[in-house]
């Protein structure tokens, strides 16, 4: 059932490319959490409500939607601005930075509501702590907060990451060769889809299980410091 | 593909208008999708939750087995394996479900049917674990059986816990539902996200169709969060403080 005659580097090569979306996006993910934490716990009520939008809309539209959005909406956009630059002919712009970009932004609004949770975790004394040796914001951020909200955000970031990776197969509507769309092709010349979607299916559970272990042992490394109850 | 000009044309609201007619009839495609799907589902998730809290493995394990594959994989996979698995076997073909496999919309159906009951499984289950002991204790010192027990106390008290979580399954249902336009295009029945897909393949208009399907999706959402709040709000009103003294004569007609 599962001889794949010699079509089998397929799926090795679409996981490999999977798991590299994954992992630029969750890098991605993180950095746009960071920046969304930090404008949801502003003082600043513009950047407020700028944060309060943005998780909102990602939670409200379909990642398909936003992915279609971006990839036909950015090509129209591209190709004007290569006619206003005198190129003519159509342009393809790249799957691989939209999709990543994509999952970027909007797995970033689940990793802002985690950061946001770590933000608020850290003891309101250790600030007025670092307030009273003298430590400006940045520097309490940088100090204080930000080596400690890791341990905090560690278990809510672990599921942005196992939803992220299941995630990455919408990008296989915009022909981006990662394991999805290299079943797809597969299935092409060997015409047996229940099979290949199968195998492909437990890759991704076997995916999610390994970086089940891990998350689980880095948890508990998180929790090294804290006393058993 | 030459433009003389650059023709970027202005945001093409009459296009949006036009197209609404087309839009609304696939809205409700995607509304039965979300409903069939998480109705059925949830008068599956009780007896599966039931199960999988079961002290005896062979009963729980299958459960645990069917939730951790479909929890575990993409539904988007889960969906090409039921619209395009079936025809690897010839056998199918003779069997009663080939006209439904057949058809996207079934097919559909199945898989997020399938997803959401998994999800919905583990969450209930959760909550199940999550009743207090106490009430079931006391239940139990009250002489009720089993069956009256679950019927009575801890059911009732699961389903107000699920509330948040599964208000967030629903969103989630609405939005996995735009997986539906990545399989049978053709069909006559065409989800929201499908019926954008094709109007943007006639006209070229991504930005006016996609914005306005996103709208829509976005004003869903909030519909959902709305009923699930008020839905929580009525049912937690127990826990809730008391009007104050002062203001409880005028707020309750007919007292006093």
């Amino acid at each position: 059932m599962f001889d794949f005659k010699g079509y089998g580097h397929f799926l090795i090569d679409g996981t490999i490319m999977t798991v590299t979306v994954a992992i630029v996006s969750m890098i991605g993910a993180i950095l746009l959490g960071l920046v969304g934490a930090g404008a949801k716990l502003a003082r600043n009520r513009v950047a407020r409500e700028l944060g309060r939008a943005y998780t909102t809309i990602i939670r409200g539209v379909p990642d398909l939607v936003l992915l279609l959005l971006m990839f036909y909406g950015g090509t129209v956009l591209m190709q004007w601005l290569a006619c206003l630059f005198g190129h003519a002919g159509t342009i393809d712009i790249n799957a691989f930075i939209t999709g990543t970009f994509v999952l970027s932004f909007i797995y970033g609004a689940y990793a802002t509501e985690a950061f946001r949770g770590a933000f608020l975790a850290v003891p309101k004394g250790q600030i007025e702590a670092a307030k009273a040796c003298g430590m400006n914001r940045w520097l309490i951020f940088y100090r204080i907060q930000l080596p400690q909200i890791w341990r905090f955000a560690l278990p809510a970031l672990g599921n942005v990451w196992l939803v992220l990776l299941k995630g990455t197969a919408i990008i296989s509507v915009v022909n981006l060769e990662e394991l999805t769309r290299k079943a797809q092709l597969m299935n092409g010349p060997l015409k047996m889809p229940f099979s290949i979607y199968l195998a492909a299916a437990l890759i991704y559970l076997a995916l999610t299980a390994m970086s089940e272990t891990v998350l689980r042992t880095a948890e508990r490394r998180a929790r090294i410091g804290e006393r058993a109850a | 593909m030459n433009f003389p000009h650059c023709p970027l044309g202005p945001f093409d609201i009459p296009l949006i208008f036009v197209s609404l007619p087309q839009l609304l009839s696939a809205l409700l495609i995607t509304i039965q999708y979300v409903f069939l799907s998480l109705a059925v589902g949830f008068v599956l998730t009780v007896p599966l939750a039931l199960m999988r809290l079961s002290k005896k493995r062979w009963i729980s394990m299958p459960v645990y087995a069917y939730t951790y594959l479909f929890r575990g994989t993409p539904l988007l996979i889960q969906l090409f394996i039921i619209y395009y698995g079936g025809g690897q076997f010839e056998w199918i073909k003779d069997t009663f479900l080939w006209p439904y496999l057949r058809e996207a919309f079934w097919c559909c159906l199945i898989a997020f049917t399938l997803n959401t009951t998994a999800y919905t499984t583990e969450i209930l289950r959760g909550a199940i674990a999550n009743v207090p002991h106490g009430e079931v204790e006391a239940a139990k010192a009250c002489g009720m059986s089993k069956w009256l027990l679950y019927r009575r106390i801890i059911l009732p008290r699961a389903f107000r816990l699920i509330l948040p979580a599964y208000s967030n399954e629903v969103i989630f249902m609405l939005q996995a539902t735009a997986l539906a336009s990545t399989v049978g295009t053709a069909t006559a029945a065409l989800d929201l996200t499908g019926a954008a897909r094709v109007i943007i393949a006639n006209s070229f208009a991504p930005y006016e169709i996609f914005l306005t399907i996103a709208a829509i999706y976005l004003g869903l959402t909030y519909l959902i969060d709305l009923g699930f709040r008020g839905t929580e709000h009525y049912l937690s009103g127990h826990l809730r403080d008391r009007p104050s003294a002062a203001a409880t004569p005028a707020m309750i007609p007919g007292l006093r």
